[in-house]
């Protein structure tokens, strides 16, 4: 394994993050949330206005964005290859003059995890091999979860068998817009199980639950179910990671933590184009979570294009002039 | 700091907004400023220091203005007014256009400017004071331009003298400036001696967008320059937003001086948090509440009123995010919280922090410290507060906010209501039920449902009780610099000399049946306190009868008798209507006997006649209106609705005129009770007979108990005790000229709001119904977001 500049990823404080064990369902969590929408989106709209990085600031940000970022392929036309260039990428995602232009040792800034669907993940972990970067996995009927029960489960079992060591699970949204949180509690826990040792991020899907209460409720009962991370989208839902409902599962899960003590992850997928967005979810961990949220073990951002964006921003902080997509590796 | 430093701390790092251009600016003046007068600047004169609050450091020389100066102004704005008012409404709105487009390009210079001059941190001015400024001149444009249709009937005032504090320079000069031209007045403005910078870099962009000479005056100084603006004779409307205490020394100067008045002043605003509120919504709401401008906001929600359920688990959230504010130079991008306007303020918050501490408040504070340069004051909770201790009833205008608890919404309620202010209240629950109730029964001209601090130029803005009186923004705010166009006054009624001390005998063998006219109390006829009558003369100076001498003691009685009644407020407008109607029937009834009775008093048996018809007709007006004098929903830019609810003023004192002694009592008391008010009515002092007659058809009317009252006697010392009594919330005076200046000293003890009736005042034989119905209300706008 390489030597990680920052506290970011080290790894032995990954394995003291005790693990939500998540606990049995009670009726209480769900009934107690309460989300006002404009009050949340008045806290988004606003905090861009009320947080900023410059300079150095801002590099080192981006480059900790980097550090959690799933870079992520989910297309029906992934092969091999266009997997092995990905991985290739998460484990050298900035040009070597740029990070030795930034003073940070080459090699040590690394993506957060490598997303694929199961197809794939052997192919990814072969591409990983002798780094400690994870393959994850999108699994249990990814995207809609419209799969049976016992597929979904074994769809797990045999991805974490080919080497994945996260999880990325759909859940069913119909149980959540029936209000079947029994139903769900228990299905998010057989998940869970499924995975083993793999860590499990749940898909809660906000564009398709309706209201900010659903996702906040949702979150709630993914968390009492054991998830290890809550995460906003699969990116085929037509609306995916926003800052309003980002703001809301963040708030679930300080709640969370500040009833069980555990610390349970975040992940936004869908639509994190640029260095820009990537800041303001950082921004947005570290206000309403604080900084132990600022690590990969707790934060991972699912994006595919993100990373290209935030590379040209580095070379820009880097040379004073604006940088070329074409001028950086592709993943 | 390296990257690789950077990385492991993952701290924000500083983020500094560049000040060069406004320094630029600053040094192209040589740092020395002038007053504004008739489109020029004067040379700079005697100065003072303006110091910038995130240094201490002096920034700029301003120009103490003298007598003359003031003088200059106001001659200016005086020789501008009559071709700006005769100018189209068009011609105005081109130029208030004007002024928002001008600043609008110009938007982070005033931005930084006001940061550098006033110490509030850039994200506010660039993101609020500058956006809300542009705002209000853009609608302001809008109301120059359509006020001749949507406000006929109406003409500007004159010259306008306005006076502005120094925590919102340009919001404030945008509200008071925006208005005043829009409906055809010039101006006359003061800007606070710690903040005159930016106000002059407006003045510069009234200049430029060729703005006719004199119809903005900027001229700068202390408070010896604001009170030359209030006491000169030449100003016709005095606008004042700053302290209760000076608002109070602005209603005594003004006394008797006919200046048209709004006042705009302090608060102890409730944030009213229930056990079905999004508590973390709550908390940024908190934030935005009072640590939003230092907490140096008139409507700042300094008074936290948490459930007890839920009182622990709020204050634990809020001291976590009190950890994660961020107080420094203002100037810095990622600051929450910049600097204490002077030191002086900041020892009035240190003193009254330490008087709180004194008195059993656990004070609780984040770990971090503030810069040491500058006058800084940390974000500050003062918890073990009850409504006794002095932090919970006083204006403490600092980033301090305090926290008491409430068991039921009834509790809430009445801990919201408990205090001399009514400016703001903010009132968070998911439960709409809960939520609108509360926003009903607070007294405050503004209350935020599950938000706080929201404004908007379409949206009036001011207080309730000692927060002032008129509002800010809206079509109710432009009220505040229009009048009527004045009728013809009638002649007054003269005074008589007592003939023969002998009640008349009607001639004929019997001698009357003698009656005892008494005071209308509570729905009873009560004798005076006094135990003394007064005579009353007919038109030849014969004795006619005799009424009560009412006293102080009556009007007493009387005040919580009304006060008693003010459920009335809460009777639907139809059953007020019906009551109204009915009175007219009943009136009607008996109008013979009263024409003869008004015939015998005033020795005009033919337009007494005219008299009681009118007074039916007018019983009429009001029962129509009752119902249909409604509120609107104001097109503010966010995603709520903005509700501008005509309210009652609460107990009205109504002091009647001499002449139309039927028809002076009747105008007086249909539209305040028909708009739920309860009121004291002092009838005509010279003719009282014909409202003590009116005892009996209130009688027969179904008048609850209460609602109306009268007491007949010497009308200025009686005006003078409703004037003074602090549970009367408004006061009508009808009376003589002579008596008004007592009357409007006398307000001074609650600042209730006071009509002299304008144009109406000398000749109620005219009725502008709309014009009586709104002083008989007063707004409060509810802001009410929505989203699933």
């Amino acid at each position: 394994m390489l030597s990680h500049v920052g506290a970011a990823a080290a790894p032995e404080q990954q394995q003291t993050e005790r693990r939500n064990p998540g606990g049995t369902f009670d009726a209480a969590w769900v009934d107690a949330q309460r989300v006002n929408r404009s009050a949340v989106e008045r806290r988004v709209a606003t905090l861009a206005g009320r947080r900023t990085v410059k300079k150095q600031w801002q590099a080192a940000w981006l480059l900790r964005a980097i550090q959690t970022i799933d870079l992520t392929t989910l297309a029906g036309d992934d092969t091999p290859g266009n997997v092995q260039r990905l991985c290739q990428k998460a484990l050298h995602p900035v040009r070597t003059d740029l990070m030795e232009a930034l003073g940070v040792p080459a090699g040590s800034i690394q993506a957060g995890a490598v997303c694929v669907y199961h197809a794939l993940v052997a192919d990814a972990v072969a591409a990983l091999h002798g780094s400690s970067l994870p393959v994850a996995a999108v699994s249990t009927g990814f995207p809609a979860g419209q799969t049976p029960q016992p597929l979904k489960l074994r769809e797990i079992e045999a991805s974490v068998a080919a080497g994945a060591r996260e999880i990325d699970i759909v859940i069913s949204r119909r149980l959540v817009l029936t209000a079947d949180w029994v139903a769900l509690h228990a299905e998010v826990a057989s998940f869970r199980q499924a995975c083993g040792t793999a860590h499990m991020k749940t898909i809660i899907a906000t564009g398709d639950l309706g209201t900010l209460a659903n996702v906040s409720r949702a979150s709630m009962v993914c968390m009492l179910g054991g998830a290890d991370f809550i995460k906003t989208s699969t990116g085929k839902e037509a609306t995916n990671a926003t800052l309003a409902v980002s703001l809301v599962m963040l708030r679930a899960i300080r709640e969370y933590h500040e009833q069980t003590g555990c610390r349970v992850g975040f992940k936004p997928a869908g639509g994190i184009r640029t260095a820009r967005h990537a800041l303001d979810w950082l921004i947005l961990v570290k206000e309403e979570l604080g900084d132990a949220w600022l690590q990969p073990h707790l934060l991972r951002l699912g994006a595919s294009a993100l990373l290209t964006d935030i590379e040209r921003q580095l070379e820009h902080h880097v040379t004073g002039s604006y940088s070329a997509a074409f001028r950086h590796p592709m993943g | 700091m390296s990257v690789a430093e950077i990385l492991e701390t993952m701290d924000y790092g500083p983020a500094p907004e560049a000040a060069g251009p406004a320094n630029a600016w600053l040094d192209a003046h040589q740092r020395r400023f002038g007053l504004f007068i008739k489109g020029e600047f004067t040379a700079p004169g005697t100065t003072f220091e303006s110091v910038n609050p995130a240094t201490g450091a002096p920034i700029a020389r301003i120009t103490q203005a003298s007598s003359a100066d003031v003088d200059a102004a106001v001659a200016a704005a005086r020789r501008a007014f009559r071709p700006w008012a005769q100018l189209s409404g068009h011609a105005r709105a081109r130029y208030l256009y004007a002024i928002a487009r001008r600043i609008q390009r110009h938007s982070r210079l005033f931005s930084v400017l006001e940061t550098l001059d006033n110490g509030k941190p850039i994200r506010e001015t660039r993101d609020i004071d500058v956006p809300l400024m542009v705002r209000h001149f853009y609608h302001h444009a809008g109301w120059a331009q359509v006020r001749d249709t949507a406000l006929p009937g109406f003409e500007p005032l004159g010259v306008a003298g306005q006076i502005i504090p120094w925590n919102f320079p340009l919001l404030m000069l945008a509200w008071k400036i925006a208005p005043a031209l829009a409906a055809g007045n010039t101006v006359v403005l003061k800007p606070a001696e710690w903040t005159s910078l930016t106000a002059l870099l407006f003045a510069e962009i009234c200049r430029d967008a060729g703005l006719p000479p004199g119809v903005v005056n900027i001229i700068t100084g202390d408070g010896k320059v604001g009170e030359l603006i209030v006491n000169h004779k030449g100003v016709d409307k005095i606008a004042f937003t700053g302290s209760t205490d000076v608002g109070r020394r602005i209603r005594s100067a003004t006394a008797g001086s006919g200046k048209r008045l709004s006042l705009e002043l302090g608060g102890k605003s409730p944030f009213v948090v229930f056990d079905t509120a999004d508590l973390d919504s709550v908390v940024e709401g908190i934030v935005d509440a009072i640590w939003f401008n230092q907490g140096q906001v008139c409507c700042a929600g300094s008074r936290l009123l948490v459930q007890e359920s839920v009182a622990d688990k709020l204050l634990n959230r809020l001291r976590a995010r009190m950890d994660k504010l961020r107080v420094g130079d203002p100037l810095d991008k990622s600051v929450d919280i910049g600097a204490i306007i002077a030191p002086k303020q900041l020892e009035k918050i240190q003193q009254l922090v330490e008087q709180g501490r004194s008195e059993g408040a656990t004070l609780w504070q984040p770990a971090w410290a503030c810069p040491k340069d500058g006058y800084f004051y940390p974000p500050t909770l003062l918890t073990d507060v009850a409504p006794a201790s002095t932090v919970a009833q006083v204006e403490i205008f600092g980033p301090v906010l305090v926290s008491m608890t409430f068991r039921t919404p009834a509790e809430a309620i009445a801990l919201a209501n408990n205090t001399r202010y009514g400016l703001a209240a903010s009132v968070w629950s998911e439960d709409i039920n809960v939520a609108l109730d509360a926003a009903r029964q607070i007294k405050a001209g503004v209350v935020w449902v599950n938000c706080t601090n929201q404004f908007d130029a379409a949206s009036g803005f001011g207080g309730y009780r000692e927060s002032g009186f008129g509002r800010e923004g809206g079509k109710e705010g432009l009220y505040e610099y229009l009048k009527p166009v004045a009728a013809a006054a009638l002649v007054a009624a003269p005074a008589r000399k007592a003939a023969a001390r002998k009640l008349a005998a009607a001639g004929g063998s019997l001698p009357d049946v003698d009656r005892t006219p008494k005071l209308f109390i509570g729905g009873k006829q009560v004798r005076p306190d006094s135990g003394y009558s007064r005579t009353v003369l007919d038109a030849r100076g014969k004795a006619l009868g005799e009424v009560g001498a009412g006293n102080r003691k009556d009007i007493r009685n009387a005040v919580e008798a009304a006060r008693a009644a003010d459920k009335w407020a809460g009777t639907s407008a139809h059953a007020r209507a019906q009551i109204l109607y009915y009175l007219a029937e009943n009136l009607d009834t008996r109008a013979a006997e009263f024409a003869q009775r008004i015939g015998a008093m005033t020795g005009d048996a033919r337009s007494a006649a005219a008299e009681v018809q009118a007074a039916v007709e007018r019983l009429f007006v009001f029962a129509a209106w009752a119902d249909k004098y409604d509120g609107a929903v104001h097109h503010t830019p966010q995603r709520n609705v903005t509700l501008a609810m005509p309210e009652a003023v609460g107990t009205l004192a109504l002091i009647c005129p001499d002449e139309l002694p039927l028809l002076g009592l009747v105008t007086l008391i249909a539209p305040a009770i028909a708009q739920g008010n309860t009121v004291i009515a002092v009838p005509s002092e010279l003719h009282p007979l014909a409202s003590t007659d009116f005892y009996q058809v209130l009688e027969t009317s179904d008048v609850p108990a209460g609602v109306i009252n009268i007491v007949t006697g010497a009308r200025a010392e009686l005006a003078e005790v409703l004037a003074a009594h602090m549970d009367v919330d408004g006061l009508w005076y009808f009376g003589p000229q002579s008596g008004r200046a007592a009357v409007e000293r006398a307000s001074c003890s609650n600042l209730k709001q006071l009509w002299a009736g304008g144009a109406h005042n000398s000749n109620l034989w005219q009725c502008d119904a709309q014009e009586f119905l709104r002083h008989a209300t007063q707004i409060k706008n509810i802001w009410v977001p929505y989203g699933a």
